[in-house]
């Protein structure tokens, strides 16, 4: 990448250092005088946007680094190679922002390792915790190569190469459980979730629609990247993204929509309310109108028609995991929740931050070329 | 054989007179005094002290107030950590900062936690309070029925100063026997069902009332199971989902590796003829 074409980026330079100058106010503020000054959080609605959208929403958005790692090295589906790198990249990211989130979040943050000595196997959380830990070192090994190729350290690149298929089973599985077991936080909440959200099937919904963000990711950064780094882009192999993804938001549907006719929960549309509202955006926007759109040949096979339907997918996800984690839940807390601009703050600065670390990557190591 | 406390809200006349009790006993409120060890000194106090308005007129738990009364139309009602028999919060904890003791209480190990709010979130009474103000080392904070009172063998400071008995503790075999031999008593002055029998698995404390429960702003739509299994039925297939999915992923990996390898030898084998 030539320095000539860095001019395009100054607004959003200016933008990013405007947020980065907000989240250190806001980092002050939280580490100085609490998170009662920092946020928006109560006694009625101890979780807000840190762990709605940075934890939750942060490990999904990074599904697809094992959702390649399955297709490309257990499938043997070597043709996505060249979008593997760039997912792993962006989920090693993704949950590096989960774990920098934590400390933010966590009311003694000092104490996070406790898990590893204090256990106990009943709660989900400490499931959540031992995988986060454990899928961040696998993803940091995965992505490790690509470091050591532009060092050109031969030797922990030889090894590496041995354990590679172990390591990707064991991210595998990881994932399964940790995408899964995010829903099944919820699981102990029947009488507060509202019954939109609230099933005995959260934790399988959690996964099936992790792999879906994952594909939906891929096809997004792809995109962007393409743009942003004047990348050929490979359209035949996304467009099989596409259609894979079609075939997951379609299992997806159905399971979701027979649970919900099952428990008799699909009664609650003939009352207009914020809930059923929320619950309409969220199906039609993360799954009816993206799956018309793959459905249709020409629209899955021309960029922008994919491109949407990612994007889409990518919208939808978010709005399910906020509703599940927020908004599902205020009707039982008799409270309202919208976080403070501190919290935004944070969140948008650790997101930019993460834009600018793929960039950074994907500029001085070889990110977009597979080995 | 563990501990619970009874509240019969048809008695209840809302003197406030537990809820400066329990803040004295938890230091939440400051007075000369310190020792509050005889049930004398503590019924001697009570009545002298009048609760500063923003604290007398706490409706609602805080890291301040771990027992509230609460009026409901006319009826007052006193919330605090019902102490369940299978505490979700002691279920979800990372860390393991709740235990469920023998004896009855439910108690919170501060050193432990890491503040991670799961228990607030998932506790169906919604009782436990956070110290959102505090930087260094936030606590979560409710009822302990008087654990550290317990050790010593007294009882809950509530229920010691209530002067007219509409909290008592005991033995929670013979409260829900109190209960019932009240309901035959005076029958038609209760709503027949004790509040906490069943409820989310059965607790320990347990509330009396006229009316139904939900218009005293108790939860009213909780399963009778204890929520703790709702998680763990789901926890405990992990161990069959790492092994069944590992050999199922290695199986994959081995089967399309030698569909890849026989492609490969079958295309050689075309190249020469």
């Amino acid at each position: 990448m030539s320095f000539g074409k860095l001019p395009k980026f100054t607004f959003w330079r200016a933008v990013f250092l405007v947020i980065l100058a907000a989240g250190f106010y806001s980092t002050l503020l939280r580490f100085t005088k609490g998170l009662g000054a920092a946020t928006n959080l109560s006694d009625r609605f101890p979780w807000g946007l840190w762990i709605g959208f940075d934890v939750i929403c942060g490990v999904g958005l990074a599904a697809g680094g094992f959702t390649l790692a399955a297709i490309v090295y257990v499938f043997h589906l070597r043709r996505f190679h060249p979008v593997l790198r760039p997912s792993i990249l962006t989920a090693f990211l993704g949950y590096a922002l989960v774990a920098v989130a934590l400390l933010y979040d966590l009311g003694k943050p000092y104490n996070i390792w406790h898990p590893l000595i204090m256990w106990n196997p009943h709660s989900v959380m400490f499931e959540v915790a031992w995988c986060v830990m454990l899928y961040l070192t696998v993803l940091a090994l995965e992505f490790s190569p690509v470091v050591f190729e532009r060092f050109r350290m031969e030797r922990p690149l030889r090894l590496l190469k041995v354990i590679t298929i172990p390591l990707v089973i064991v991210g595998v599985l990881l994932s399964t459980l940790h995408q899964s077991s995010l829903g099944s936080l919820f699981l102990i909440v029947p009488s507060k979730l509202h019954p939109y959200w609230y099933s005995p099937l959260l934790p399988l919904f959690f996964f099936i629609s992790a792999v879906g963000v994952g594909i939906a990711m891929v096809i997004f950064e792809s995109n962007l990247s393409a743009r942003a780094f004047g990348q050929e882009i490979e359209m035949p192999l996304l467009a099989d993204l596409g259609k894979a993804m079609a075939v997951v938001l379609g299992v997806y549907g159905i399971l979701r929509f027979q649970d919900l006719w099952s428990r008799g929960a699909l009664a609650n549309l003939r009352q207009p309310s914020k809930e059923t509202l929320l619950f309409v955006l969220e199906i039609a926007v993360g799954l009816l109108v993206p799956l018309s759109i793959l459905l249709v040949r020409r629209a899955r096979e021309s960029r922008e028609g994919l491109f949407g339907a990612a994007v889409l997918v990518i919208t939808g996800f978010l709005l399910n995991r906020l509703n599940v984690s927020i908004t599902g839940l205020e009707y039982s807390a008799h409270a309202h929740y919208f976080p403070k601009w501190t919290e935004v703050a944070v969140t948008l600065s650790m997101v930019g931050t993460m834009f600018l670390c793929f960039a950074v990557a994907v500029r001085y190591l070889n990110v977009f070329e597979a080995d | 054989m563990s501990k619970a406390i009874l509240i019969d809200t048809t008695r209840c006349i809302g003197c406030q007179r537990c809820v400066v009790a329990c803040k004295l006993v938890n230091g939440l409120l400051t007075t000369s005094r310190s020792d509050f060890s005889s049930t004398d000194a503590l019924r001697n106090l009570t009545p002298d002290i009048d609760l500063p308005m923003d604290e007398g007129g706490d409706e609602q738990l805080s890291a301040h107030a771990l027992n509230v009364v609460q009026t409901h139309g006319n009826v007052f009602v006193r919330r605090f950590c019902m102490h369940c028999q299978d505490p979700t919060c002691v279920s979800v904890c990372p860390v393991g900062a709740f235990r469920k003791t023998p004896a009855g209480p439910v108690v919170y190990q501060e050193e432990r936690c890491m503040g991670c709010r799961y228990c607030m979130m998932a506790c169906p009474f919604g009782v436990p309070r956070y110290e959102w103000d505090k930087v260094l080392a936030p606590r979560v904070k409710k009822c302990t029925m008087c654990a550290h009172r317990q050790a010593k063998g007294l009882k809950p400071a509530c229920t010691e100063v209530c002067p007219v008995q509409a909290g008592i503790f005991g033995e929670r075999e013979d409260l829900l026997r109190e209960a019932e031999s009240r309901f035959a008593q005076e029958p038609g002055k209760y709503f027949r069902h004790i509040y906490g029998v069943e409820e989310a698995g059965g607790t320990s404390g347990l509330f009396l009332s006229a009316i139904p429960f939900d218009a005293l702003g108790l939860p009213a739509n909780l399963p009778h199971d204890a929520l703790p299994t709702y998680t763990w039925h789901v926890l405990s297939e992990i161990p069959k989902l790492v092994t069944v999915g590992g050999a199922l992923l290695g199986g994959i990996w081995w089967i399309t590796k030698r569909r890849e390898e026989v492609a490969n030898a079958e295309k050689k084998d075309g190249d020469q003829p």
